[in-house]
């Protein structure tokens, strides 16, 4: 194969979808380590990329794969990496600092059993809480998580157009099981993929400020080598770049931060919602599981049990208002992940305490079936 | 106007900047100084280069000169510079590291980039320890020497940052200090000049922490050990041994002419689109 295939119906893996995502979105360079189970993403763009003039390396570790496409994507290329959990620990140093930096970037984590070396080859969905506090310091969080090999490939391209709509890093998270499995797959036309081409300012020269304060929170970058000459640090730094210890330059950076997402959740919030209205019991879930749960859902209407399924796609920032009004006038509410407990306390905390969240968890390396989500469900109602 | 001003309010962010955050005497200074007359005699455009530097007092630099400027994470200056240059190849890339910054810390990366001959130009400037957290000691400390981690002297052997690039494969090595400033300016400029990574390792005095833990006076008296204890590499080979025994070797160690990362990149681009073509 070679280049997307716009317009044709594949037989497709999750990664393969992944990086021909990445080249649907127009990516200009590629840094990276390999790691099972992400290491398709690589290979791949490894045999498409220089076909196309476009850059790719294979770095020394992952603290030297987010370090470059940082560096990438500042000189005005359209960059990602792809790593697992070990990886994905070691990205967290450069990880805060494109958050702090305002750096668009992709970041693709296919999750694996941890922690450490953990279940290499194995599914899980242990990294949750890791992409949204991992690194130090209050930061931003967008984080996709992908049910299927089409999201594989639309939530790619959408994690670059959201990275350049926020200048921020964009974490993409498919679990083990949605990374390796193979689908049925149509690629859109090239002319209906909706592709944002990274920002330049208009201003004049001298005008230009790294970090303008406008309404949305992000304005226009520049890149190095287009004759607006900034500067960048990850010391708190004032609107033009440079480092500042003056409180009120420091509490509006770090607001700004923080508002940027938060003033339009809007744009990221997108929920799979089934059934919820009139449910018995919900099923909460996210990724692989959410599979399960369609599944669950069909079963159990065949004995007459009502089941609603809430599935956040964009898991940070997390869909607080919406799980509120949704969720709060509930019995049960049934939140299956590949983990030890997690994305639940996100429910409890949502959630009054006259609503039941009753926890599933798997962690043994392999995914929770359809007749497990209907036992389950089937004990809590 | 002194002939300095021109300098200073060309290659400077002058007016906003200053003063900088170094100690009076230190070293680092200087090397700016070697940096901004390497640029200028090269006639570069400021708009084309791009000073990428870690975390440290060395690494501060970038904030004080009017490039495109790129303040990182400790130790990683050369893995921001590499994504960098490949995402845009017109940069000039000059990455200005500590000696923890590049032999510690970062050491795994510049190994990397000396053995891609990643088109990046290093400037280290080696103190002989940790000056911004208050002088611990650093790869490069001396056997023996006292700093705030050893404070019974340093058991542990020092890198040797010139020999260290040149084995893992650097296209042009050297070392300076900033006492023989006229030669630094001319390693940086010749540093500067060539495709393939580049080293220039400059001594330079770091008088509040490693010097005053190891009672080396002040800033001049440091200035001075730099004058008697390293001699030039034309010099040292016409005296014997026990004349150059103790003494560090300034100069050109390696300058050769491999092919750079990127050039590399664009062959296999050019090749693998002509086998595609077939
Ligand atoms: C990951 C990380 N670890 C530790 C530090 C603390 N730190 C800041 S500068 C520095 C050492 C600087 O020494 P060197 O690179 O020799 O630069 P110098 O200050 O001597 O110029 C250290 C350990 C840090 N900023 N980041
Ligand atoms: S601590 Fe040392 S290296 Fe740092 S500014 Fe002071 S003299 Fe220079
Ligand atoms: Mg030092």
């Amino acid at each position: 194969m070679s280049g997307v295939p716009w317009g044709e119906t594949k037989l497709v893996q999750g990664n393969e979808a992944v990086a021909l995502g990445a080249l649907a979105a127009g990516i200009d360079f590629f840094a990276g380590y390999p790691i099972t189970p992400s290491t398709e993403v690589a290979e791949i763009l490894a045999r498409e990329m220089p076909v196309i003039g476009k850059k790719w390396i294979q770095m020394e570790d992952e603290i030297a794969s987010i370090s470059a496409i940082i560096g990438g994507s500042l000189a005005g290329g359209r960059s990602m990496t792809a790593t697992s959990g070990p990886g994905f620990s070691l990205m967290q140093e450069g990880l805060g600092y494109a958050c702090m930096t305002e750096v668009p970037l992709v970041l693709v984590n296919v999750m694996r059993g941890g922690p450490s070396t953990g279940l290499p080859t194995q599914v899980a969905q242990g990294d949750v809480m890791q992409a949204r506090w991992g690194t130090h310091g209050d930061h931003p969080a967008i984080v996709l998580a992908p049910s299927d090999v089409k999201e594989c490939f639309d939530l790619t391209v959408k994690a670059f157009n959201l990275a350049e709509e926020f200048r921020t890093p964009v974490i993409l998270m498919p679990d083990e099981v949605i990374g390796h499995m193979r689908e049925k797959l149509t690629f859109p036309k090239e002319e209906e993929v909706c592709v944002i081409p990274p920002s330049s300012p208009d201003v004049p020269l001298e005008w230009y400020e790294h970090y303008h304060t406008s309404a949305t929170g992000v304005s226009p970058m520049a890149h190095f080598g287009s004759g607006y000459r900034f500067h960048v640090t990850g010391l708190t730094h004032d609107t033009h770049g440079f480092p500042t210890r003056k409180v009120d330059e420091v509490v509006s950076k770090m607001n700004r931060l923080k508002q940027k997402i938060t003033r339009r959740l809007d744009v990221l919030e997108n929920n799979m919602i089934h059934d919820v209205e009139n449910c018995d019991v919900v099923i909460f879930c996210y990724g692989s599981v959410y599979r399960s749960a369609l599944a669950a859902q069909k079963i159990l209407a065949k004995q007459r049990k009502k089941v609603g399924i809430f599935r956040p796609v964009t898991i940070w920032p997390f869909p607080d208002r919406t799980v509120k009004e949704m969720l709060d006038s509930k019995e049960v509410i049934l939140v299956p992940e590949l983990n030890q407990g997690q994305i639940i306390h996100e429910v409890e905390r949502l959630t009054s305490d006259s609503v039941r969240v009753v926890p599933l968890h798997r962690f043994d390396g392999y995914e929770i079936t359809p007749e497990q989500l209907v036992a389950a469900v089937l004990e809590v109602m | 106007m002194p002939a300095r001003l021109p300098y200073a309010y060309k290659y400077l962010r002058a007016k906003k900047k200053f003063p900088h955050v170094w100690c009076p005497g230190c070293g680092i200074g200087i090397v700016m100084g070697s940096i901004i007359r390497a640029i200028d005699s090269l006639g570069w455009d400021l708009d084309d280069i791009l000073m990428v530097s870690g975390i440290g007092c060395t690494s501060r630099m970038p904030v004080y000169v009017d490039f495109n400027t790129l303040h990182t994470t400790h130790g990683r200056a050369l893995a921001f510079g590499t994504g960098a240059k490949m995402a845009n190849p017109k940069l000039k890339v000059l990455a200005v590291m500590g000696d923890g910054d590049s032999m510690a810390i970062g050491g795994n990366h510049i190994i990397h980039a000396s053995r891609r001959n990643m088109d990046i130009t290093a400037i280290i400037v080696n103190n002989n320890n940790y000056g911004m957290t208050g002088g611990q000691f650093s790869p490069t400390t001396p056997q023996g020497a006292k700093t705030s981690t050893t404070p019974y002297g340093m058991i542990e052997p020092d890198f040797d940052i010139c020999k260290l690039t040149e084995a893992a494969g650097a296209n042009f090595v050297a070392r300076g200090d900033v006492y023989h400033v006229i030669e630094l300016d001319g390693m940086i400029k010749k540093a500067l000049s060539g495709s393939g990574f580049r080293v220039v390792e400059a001594l330079a005095p770091c008088p509040t922490n490693f010097g005053r833990a190891n009672r080396q006076g002040d800033a001049v008296n440091m200035m001075e050990l730099l004058k008697d204890n390293t001699i030039n590499i034309a010099q040292a080979s016409k005296l014997s041994k026990e004349k150059t025994e103790g003494k560090t070797v300034r100069g050109i160690f390696v300058d050769r002419d491999e092919i750079g990362y990127l050039e590399r990149y664009e062959e296999l681009c050019d090749r693998v689109l002509s086998e595609v073509k077939k």
